[in-house]
């Protein structure tokens, strides 16, 4: 249970600066997710308040009291680490009771401690047995118990579901949720998969490049991403980018060019004809329309039928140059190869970026 | 049994001899001969009497003559098959050689003493193993005061030397810090010194220690080994980086990772460098000899050197200690062997 703070945290190695200027607070009880793509620091920014790395500047405060210099050991905080990292000549019990040992608690204690968390991940029948003879569900169960029985300040998770398959990754992330609700520690959880994270957090972190991009709860991100690295980060699958030019404007609504036709957008922009600006659309907010009665028309690349919904994969007909549009229907479409159709953009619920990738507006929302 | 016969007879292809099978047994026999020659002429040499080792052409198998009682004299008699003149052949005892000539008798006419030259006559052996050879020595020698001091050597300088060697290793495998290559080199550099260089400078350092004739001048100077530290170091930066650090999340001390975490992972290598200290130590010969002078401290290696006198060699006690000396290190590298061949250890990470 503990409140954390960063400010102005930056690292390097060398002249290499890999995490700059980071600031972000925790506060008790919190679930917070960083994600990113992989080499964007998340596991380093974890680490640094794990204190398995140095901070270069800046400080890292766990309840008010700074622990820059603190070591590891001595910060009271539990780490799943993606590799598991379970010690592979200890049983399972073991394992877990390493961390207690090593603070000198009484043998009962440990023992009440191990048993009661092996009964919450249920692995009270593979006590005795060596990692090695663990399924991957059960060596991350066994990593995860090790964290909980030391009843740490926080919870650290560095990608603790990338080892498993996706089956069982769906299954643990509902019980990690599941555990958070039970024990309701503060937990910090790294990961490169942004589903994990729009299921878990409170609050997600999105970092990329060293910088924090942006922070807020999992719908805040996907509804009002603060700009295009996270509006393109945040959604599966990625929202659409269409590229224009401003080519009118006026209080009440602005112009602008969208492939060879326009597309109006219902609202005024703070900036004149000749702009360069970027808009984002989800692919829920695209609809199917006759071919040359939508914004644009279309090439189908691709159709993949789920049943219950249907996502396209489509190229712009007039120019060769834009990216891969996704469009997502509810139900079944039977759509073919090369169809021509044209698309319509919900104007009320996209996303309009500026030249320098920041946010300009987000659309009014459903209409 | 089958499962031998299996696997001496094993071929390529079950049905007919290919050429690689007769090249491979051929190789593999050549192989025994080169290792095993050597070992089983020394065990079969160590059960011959003094008299049968000198002999020339040398026998492979220790025969000894067979001796017969003969009425009217007092010791057995050796037993000979000599070619009579008119060409029989006759087994008769020698009492007494003159020169060329042999004194023969019957040992079943014992009164009918003949002299017949020595170039007919043939000596009648059998097998025997001289147990002399072990027992007089285990008798005579202070044989088990030596064994009691190679084995004392050996386990207190391999135990010494696992534990300083890894510590050193751990130091340079876990810890990152400036110039732990160059200290890894110079740990290294030191193997290209050889041990007849330093060997008056370190005799002179034990000397001021005041450990000449003590068992520990003998074990001190040789416990840190550059080739443990290397070989310990190189398993030990196989050891999951993310274990350490989840024992230091764990709280661990230094000493408890290292102690708990480092070390059985380590047991593959730990049970290399064992062996090789084992077997360093039961066959060191040259720092012994000079820091050791009094018989009372002699390794068994020092105490077979004393059977070998300025004038005369006792090689039939030279080798039957030998062989004594050879077993129980032989017995620990059966028993430590696999160790050398399972190099891995199963580190639990997926």
């Amino acid at each position: 249970m503990a409140h954390l703070q960063l400010t102005h945290v930056k690292k390097s190695y060398g002249m290499v600066e890999v995490i700059h200027d980071a600031g972000l607070e925790i506060s008790d009880g919190e679930f917070v997710v960083l994600v990113g793509p992989s080499g964007c620091g998340k596991s380093t920014l974890l680490r640094m308040i794990a204190g398995l790395e140095e901070v270069t500047s800046g400080d890292i405060h766990i309840d008010g009291a700074r622990v820059n210099n603190i070591p590891a050991s001595d910060r009271g905080l539990a780490m799943v680490f993606q590799s598991y990292a379970l010690y592979p000549h200890m049983s399972v019990y073991k394992n877990m009771a390493f961390g207690l040992e090593n603070s000198h608690m009484p043998r009962p204690e440990i023992d009440q401690r191990v048993r009661r968390a092996a009964e919450m991940l249920r692995i009270s029948d593979y006590l005795e047995r060596k990692p090695k003879a663990l399924s991957g569900g059960q060596r991350q169960r066994v990593a995860i118990g090790r964290a909980i029985v030391r009843e740490p300040k926080i919870f650290l998770f560095d990608e603790p579901l990338s080892n498993l398959d996706a089956e069982l990754r769906v299954a643990m992330r509902k019980e990690l949720a599941a555990l958070h609700h039970e024990i309701g520690g503060t937990m910090i959880y790294v990961t490169h998969d942004q589903i994990e994270a729009m299921t878990l957090a409170n609050r997600i972190v999105v970092l990329n490049g060293g910088h924090i991009e942006q922070v807020g709860a999992p719908l805040d991100l996907y509804n009002k991403p603060a700009n295009l690295f996270v509006a393109g980060f945040i959604g599966s699958p990625k929202m659409n980018f269409f590229e224009g030019t401003v080519s009118a404007a006026n209080t009440a609504e602005t112009t602008m060019t969208l492939g060879e036709g326009t597309l109006t957008l219902p609202f005024a922009l703070e900036r004149s004809a000749g702009d360069k600006i970027t808009v984002g659309v989800r692919p829920e907010h695209i609809d199917l329309a006759d071919k040359g009665a939508g914004d644009l028309n279309v090439v189908v690349d691709l159709s993949e039928q789920l049943g219950g919904e249907t996502y396209f994969y489509a190229t712009p007909e007039a120019a060769a140059d834009q990216s891969q549009i996704t469009v997502h229907q509810l139900g079944q479409r039977l759509l073919g190869r090369g169809e021509v159709l044209g698309l319509k953009l919900r104007p009320h619920q996209v996303h309009v970026f500026g030249a320098d990738g920041g946010i300009l507006r987000h659309g009014p929302g459903e209409s | 049994m089958n499962a031998v016969r299996t696997f001496i007879t094993a071929r390529r292809d079950a049905r007919a001899w290919h050429w690689t099978d007769v090249f491979t047994y051929a190789y593999l026999a050549l192989g025994i001969l080169l290792m095993f020659g050597p070992v089983v002429w020394l065990a079969l040499s160590s059960f011959k009497t003094q008299a049968g080792l000198v002999e020339f052409p040398p026998t492979f198998l220790p025969l000894a003559q067979v001796e017969v009682p003969v009425e009217g004299y007092e010791d057995p008699l050796p037993l000979f098959r000599v070619t009579m003149e008119d060409g029989s052949v006759r087994e008769l005892a020698q009492i007494r050689r003159i020169g060329i000539v042999a004194q023969m008798v019957d040992p079943a006419d014992p009164e009918n003493v003949m002299r017949l030259p020595i170039a007919d006559r043939e000596p009648i052996r059998e097998f025997a193993l001289a147990w002399k050879n072990y027992i007089d020595p285990l008798q005579k020698f202070n044989f088990v005061r030596y064994l009691y001091n190679s084995v004392f050597v050996t386990a207190a300088a391999t135990l010494i030397t696992l534990l300083i060697n890894s510590m050193a290793a751990y130091g340079l495998a876990i810890y990152e810090f400036k110039g732990r290559n160059f200290v890894l080199a110079f740990v290294i550099g030191t193997l290209m010194i050889p041990i007849t260089v330093i060997l008056v400078p370190v005799y002179l350092v034990v000397t001021e220690l005041g450990m000449v004739n003590s068992l520990w001048g003998v074990i001190i100077p040789g416990a840190a080994t550059p080739t443990g530290v290397f070989l310990l170091r190189q398993y030990m930066l196989t050891i999951p980086r993310d274990l350490i650090e989840a024992a230091r999340m764990d709280k661990a001390s230094e000493w408890s990772i290292y102690w708990r975490i480092v070390m059985p992972l380590s047991l593959p290598a730990l049970a290399v460098l064992a062996i090789f200290s084992i077997m360093w130590r039961w066959n060191d010969f040259l720092w012994p000899l000079i820091v050791l002078t009094r018989s009372e401290n002699y390794t068994l290696q020092i105490g077979l050197n004393s059977f070998q006198g300025e004038l005369n060699v006792q090689w039939h006690y030279v080798l039957a200690m030998t062989v004594v000396t050879l077993l129980p290190v032989t017995v620990v590298f059966a028993f430590l062997q696999r160790f050398i061949t399972t190099g891995i250890a199963s580190t639990g990470m997926k």
